[in-house]
């Protein structure tokens, strides 16, 4: 790690060679996606903008903590949203598939489980998860079995999922809020107890940086091996380097948010610790629900560009008859892609559940129209075979992110959608005018 | 090329008819070893519907498919590249969103042992065949998109060859084409023919194929209406047969030769 960043120094240095147009050279050299790059711009407009709306609100550790694990939900569901996009389809029930599966899940775990096993049993949370995911999945899967072999086409059938399944989450329970959680499961939901603290947190962190440098170093040696052309080496410094300062400045941050003062003084007492003199201040570090989305993230790029059913959901995207030639099982491909996107509607309800400690039928309502506007936002293409998961994570973020300014600025519910809504509209012109050009 | 030997493929009183319409009625062509066989016709005369039943594109009604000689059951693409069939279509099918590799390798991906797309390797094999097919071709990275026109042809046609062919299928193969990248598919028709892969080549423009093929099948309005050895009949008499459906003497009828003029 140490001579990562001592290297870094030094090449930095040498990056900044006088050419021509350093910028462009920069950016070829590194290879870093100008799109992509254009995102986290726009969240950075994003931020400092409402940083200086709100008189100094918006950038504390307080409320960027906060604002990780309201995005974790949408962020999670959105990775899925990309593969179901790229391929020509849409899921409008997502929002419903949450509220559905959320409600068995607390339904598990207040009434059923606690019946057999008794209260607070380790195994309730494994248990509520387990049957969550595994009707999500099978949701999923019958979406997925309509379109692509009944040929109905995915608006529709999720837009039937839409209705039906959020009559299924009033059915469960005629409608009654089902509260409380169990202990265990509510750790996925955040707060104090639900974050990992900040000596966990800077062994995530440099662990993150690791993997960075390992995938670095490790593509580069796979290209020298078949010598193909290379990046040039102040361009890998560049970009590992930058990847660990934001992996680890976000870790920094995480920690400079505490406890607060009550939570803090409760622990104190029971721990027989004395109360110092400035008050306790104990790191919340990452919000488990935060963790799970980045895990979430990360398998799904995994899945999306390193395994054969990647290549295919892209091929199909791209031509759907040219993969059907290619001797691709489109059909069945299609159907795994309904199942895993069930299977990502019921992680981000266990969040939500979790985060609420209750099972509410009003669950994820609306949550279909932030998963695909955050999927859209994040540079996933509706005509199809263009998309990344990190993308439609960030486009997550940067809806949450104009969501929770506004609410720090005041603003009521019903401009909040106003403005969502513009800024979606006009997110994705801008989209088309950035690809027109690039042609 | 003689009756003696077991053709390559032969099928056999093909018929397909989508919604009442015969598109192919009782079609019958045979190939053979390191022959090329030029199957000619108008457009919507029945050749690439023929010839998708064979690359399993389409299910056939009826009719019987033999691959050197014994029956063969092509119920869709997978079926046909396990007979070692393989399809350039017109349109190329390229999934133009990924790059000439991944379009290389689409369906039979390499993978590492730990199951993940093994793209190095995959682009190693893809950078040799090319540099053989077309060295000049360097744009690997880039979306097949970003590709002209002959970039393309070359990539479906490395497709085709990077998995051993025994039976080339190709519709229309130089129709997006300038003159030069014309020459090389022909120089490449003429390699592969050596190698003894047998080749259909499918046109609606006889001088595409006519120097080329060995022989020619002529279709009309899904009937084939004769065959013929290229040395035996004029570019004019082939195209009397694709036009008018008239038989020349060089050629042997088939059923949708015009009646007795």
């Amino acid at each position: 790690m140490a001579d990562t960043i001592q290297s870094t120094t030094s090449s930095d240095a040498s990056a900044g060679q006088p050419t021509g147009s350093v910028i462009r050279r920069f950016f070829r050299a590194t290879e870093i996606d100008t799109r992509m790059l254009g995102m986290v711009g726009a969240l950075l407009i994003i931020w400092v903008g409402f940083h200086v709306l709100t008189g100094g609100l918006f950038l504390t550790p307080r409320n960027l903590w906060n604002l990780s694990v309201q995005t974790a939900s949408v962020a999670v569901m959105a990775t899925g949203m990309v593969l179901v996009i790229v391929t020509r389809n849409i899921d409008l029930s997502v929002g419903s598939i949450l509220g559905f599966t959320g409600m068995v899940m607390g339904v598990m775990q207040a009434r059923f489980l606690p019946e057999i096993l008794g209260f607070n049993h380790p195994a309730i949370w494994i248990l509520a998860l387990l049957t969550g995911l595994v009707i999500g999945g099978l949701i999923g899967t019958l979406h997925g079995v309509i379109i692509a072999f009944l040929g109905v086409p995915s608006f529709i059938v999720t837009l039937g999922g839409l209705l039906v399944w959020r009559g299924a989450t009033w059915f469960v329970t005629s409608g009654q809020t089902v509260a409380p959680m169990d202990p265990n499961f509510r750790l996925m939901g955040g707060g104090t107890e639900g974050s990992i603290g900040a000596t966990w947190s800077w062994i995530v962190g440099l662990l993150a940086c690791v993997a960075i440098v390992v995938a670095i170093v490790n593509a580069r040696r796979q290209r020298k091996r078949f010598h193909f052309p290379r990046r040039p080496v102040w361009a890998e410094y560049v970009l590992a380097s930058l990847g660990c300062a934001v992996v680890l400045g976000a870790v920094a941050v995480a920690n400079q948010y505490y406890w607060p003062i009550n939570i803090a003084r409760r622990y104190a007492e029971a721990n027989n610790i004395e109360w110092p003199e400035g008050g306790l201040l104990i790191s919340q570090g990452i919000a488990v629900p935060v963790l799970m989305a980045i895990a979430v993230g990360v398998v799904m790029t995994f899945i999306a560009t390193r395994l054969r059913f990647g290549r295919y959901v892209f091929a199909i995207g791209g031509n759907p008859e040219a993969a059907e030639l290619a001797g691709i099982k489109t059909r069945w491909v299609t159907v795994k892609i309904f199942a895993l996107m069930g299977v990502l509607c019921a992680i981000a309800a266990a969040i939500s559940t979790a985060r609420l400690n209750a099972a509410t039928n009003a669950q994820g309502e609306l949550d279909e129209l932030y998963t695909i506007a955050a999927a859209v936002i994040g540079g996933t293409s509706l005509s199809g075979g263009m998309g990344s998961i990190a993308g439609a994570m960030l486009g997550a973020l940067v809806m949450q992110s104009l969501q929770s300014g506004m609410v720090l600025l005041g603003i009521d519910t019903p401009f909040q959608r106003i403005v969502v809504g513009a800024v979606l509209v006009t997110a994705v012109w801008l989209d088309t005018v950035y690809r027109a050009r690039s042609k | 090329m003689t009756d003696h030997t077991t053709p390559l493929v032969e099928m056999k009183n093909i018929s397909i008819s989508f919604g009442g319409l015969h598109a192919v009625e009782s079609a019958s062509v045979d190939l053979y070893p390191g022959e090329v066989v030029a199957l000619l016709g108008h457009n919507g005369a029945g050749k690439s519907t023929l010839i998708k039943i064979l690359s399993g594109a389409y299910k056939r009604d009826e009719g019987e498919i033999l691959i050197n000689g014994e029956p063969a059951d092509i119920r869709n693409p997978r079926d046909a590249k396990k007979y070692g069939i393989e399809t350039i279509y017109q349109t190329l099918a390229v999934a133009d969103n990924v790059d000439a590799a991944a379009n290389l390798y689409l369906g039979r991906e390499l993978q590492t042992k730990w199951g993940t797309l093994d793209d190095v390797a995959m682009e190693a094999n893809t950078r040799e065949v090319m540099g053989r097919l077309n060295p000049n071709f360097k744009r690997f990275k880039e979306p097949v998109k970003a590709l002209s026109g002959g970039q393309r042809q070359s990539v479906a046609i490395a497709r085709a060859i990077l998995f051993d062919a025994r039976i080339l299928i190709m519709d229309e193969p130089t129709a997006a084409l300038g003159p030069q990248e014309t020459a090389q598919v022909g120089d490449l028709i003429k390699q592969l023919k050596r190698e003894g892969i047998g080749i259909f080549l499918i046109s609606h423009d006889i001088h595409d194929v006519f120097d080329l093929a060995d022989r020619v099948f002529v279709m009309k309005n899904g009937k084939v209406v004769g065959h013929a050895r290229t040395q035996d009949v004029t570019k004019d008499e082939v195209l009397g047969m694709i036009i008018l459906g008239k038989v020349p003497p060089g050629a042997t009828a088939g059923p949708g030769a015009m009646a007795v003029a």
